[in-house]
């Protein structure tokens, strides 16, 4: 007895090494932003460049100020965000809640493998602006057209991720529920979803990226608000200013969206990755 | 009380032509732990998993308490191998799990995982995560697991096979107990000589190709363990040295069997 709780105890010592080592990866990576902003900021304040092609970084923020506080095309930077975050948002909710049943049924049952597998297959190499046109000659010009964008963009990679958790369930763990007596849908609930959780949330993850940078460029085409209309309509005008700080914002956005989801994967599956 | 039993029963897997079961009959009711062993290739798992409902035998019929047996069911509890605990779980969730599958409410079925673990000497890991176990405490969960759910009679799938000798020999007193203290058949197996002669009562030795019994043995080193001697000295008795190189000899002729068998 005695002897296993002190190999329980001495067997994940918190050294200070790799914390400093981490430490240092971090701070080489701030050095590096703030080295790149130090170069555009010298180039432009030498005049090496003109600011219709690249404005100083002081003018970027405070055109970030202007158009928090009174905005550009009728709308602040926090109602165009709003506008692009609301369509992500309403598309990634749509795709979890089909594409994670979908992907169970896929690698759950073979008819609906058979059926699904090739439909899914067939539409998911399409780039979504491909079909884009058609979903505007069908949907119209107003928001459905772009959530059903972005629903589908994310539809995908959900799918197929919970489809490949699924298919490598563990065995042994399913008939050890069996031998408990689970049903087939209580094997779906306490085994197969959570054994699925680590690839879905993969799967939400690379779903998220190509939905935001599938919604940007849908704003880019059609859309009279949202950070890609933003950048696109000041392209127009050559407020380049304000198309610097669209990009940024897009770029900060995904870069958001991306830790948060992996903040949420150490949280919901903290087993994923340990030797059990 | 719970009789399980076997007759003459095939198994085959779909697409071979050769057998890998041929033939078996056996009977285990209570006060018994029946132990098969044999080398790898002879079945054991097969047998195993007969019986545990995952394969369905080609012929011959098994029942329990005269009720034929079909797919897995909680009357038939089982011990894996490799855990096969749940990680997204803590410990006593995993114990409770299959009183949580027949809806037994939270309260109780927490009562009752806790009983399981102080069964298995576990009391107080309540809420440990899976993966801070140590691979003999990871058994004695599955075994926890296995009893909650109250099954009929426990089946063991060379349990302690991944554990070290020294852990291994505490999980087989731990297990003479718990046989003891709950009175369920258990069929366990092993492919270790001296923890087949060490636990069973009834003891089968198994030959391959197509896996069959070769010999049954009833022995009574692990009731008189379970009735106070002490492990070392029944190990170290002539009578348990005598039967382990009887096995050990009968081990090992099938093998030289075999393998004139495979040069002829």
């Amino acid at each position: 007895m005695s002897t296993y709780e002190i190999a329980a105890k001495t067997s994940s010592p918190t050294s200070p090494r790799p914390l400093r080592r981490s430490l240092g990866t971090r701070w080489i990576s701030v050095l590096t932003l703030v080295s790149l902003i130090t170069l555009w900021w010298a180039v432009t304040a030498t005049g090496l460049i003109e600011p219709l092609f690249l404005p100083p970084p002081s003018a970027v923020l405070q055109k970030a100020w202007l158009l928090v506080t009174s905005g550009y095309m009728d709308s602040t930077l926090w109602q165009h965000l709003g506008a692009s975050l609301g369509r992500i948002g309403l598309g990634l909710g749509f795709a979890v809640l089909t594409a994670v049943p979908v992907g169970i049924a896929i690698g759950h049952n073979r008819i609906a493998r058979g059926v699904l597998d090739p439909l899914i297959e067939f539409y998911r190499p399409i780039p979504p602006l491909a079909y884009l046109p058609l979903i505007v000659i069908w949907c119209g010009i107003g928001e459905l057209s772009k959530v059903l964008l972005i629903y589908l963009a994310i539809f995908a990679p959900i799918a197929i991720a919970t489809a490949t958790g699924v298919r490598t369930v563990d065995p042994t763990k399913l008939r050890a529920a069996q031998s408990l007596g689970a049903t087939r849908a209580q094997l779906i609930r306490h085994v197969i979803l959570p054994s699925a959780l680590p690839d879905i949330l993969t799967g939400v993850r690379i779903g998220l990226g190509v939905g935001w940078s599938t919604l940007v460029a849908a704003e880019l085409i059609a859309a009279t608000s949202g950070l890609g209309f933003m950048v696109q309509s000041a392209a127009q005008f050559l407020v380049t200013d304000v198309v610097v700080l669209g990009i940024l914002v897009i770029a900060l956005i995904a870069f958001a969206m991306e830790m948060g989801l992996r903040a949420l994967q150490r949280k919901l599956v903290p087993w994923h990755g340990q030797t059990h | 009380m719970a009789l399980l039993q076997l007759e003459r029963i095939s198994a085959q897997y779909p697409g071979s032509p050769a057998p890998v079961l041929a033939d078996i009959s056996l009977t285990l009711g209570p006060q018994q732990l029946l132990v098969a062993l044999g080398p790898s290739g002879s079945g054991k798992t097969s047998l195993l998993n007969l019986i545990a409902g995952f394969v369905e035998p080609s012929a011959g019929r098994i029942t329990l308490d005269g009720v034929p047996v079909k797919g897995p069911g909680a009357e038939r509890g089982v011990v894996f191998q490799d855990d096969a605990l749940l990680p997204w779980q803590d410990v006593l969730a995993n114990v409770a799990f299959g009183l949580e599958l027949a809806g037994v409410p939270r309260a109780q079925r927490e009562v009752r995982a806790r009983e399981m673990l102080a069964l298995v000497d576990l009391a107080g890991f309540d809420s440990r995560r899976i993966w801070q176990l140590s691979g003999g405490q990871k058994q004695r969960v599955g075994l926890a697991r296995a009893l909650a759910a109250d099954p009929r009679v426990l089946l063991m799938d060379e349990p302690f096979g991944a554990l070290d000798a020294f852990t291994r020999e505490q999980m087989q007193e731990l297990l003479l107990q718990v046989w003891r203290r709950t009175a369920k058949p258990v069929f366990l197996i092993t492919h270790d000589i001296e923890e087949a002669v060490f636990l069973a009562t009834d003891l089968i030795l198994l030959a391959p190709n197509p896996g069959q019994i070769v010999e049954r043995l009833t022995l009574d080193f692990g009731q008189r363990y379970a009735a106070g001697e002490s492990a070392r000295a029944i190990k170290s008795d002539p009578r348990f040295i005598e039967t382990r190189e009887h096995v050990l000899a009968r081990v090992f002729s099938q093998r030289s069997a075999a393998q004139r068998q495979e040069r002829a």
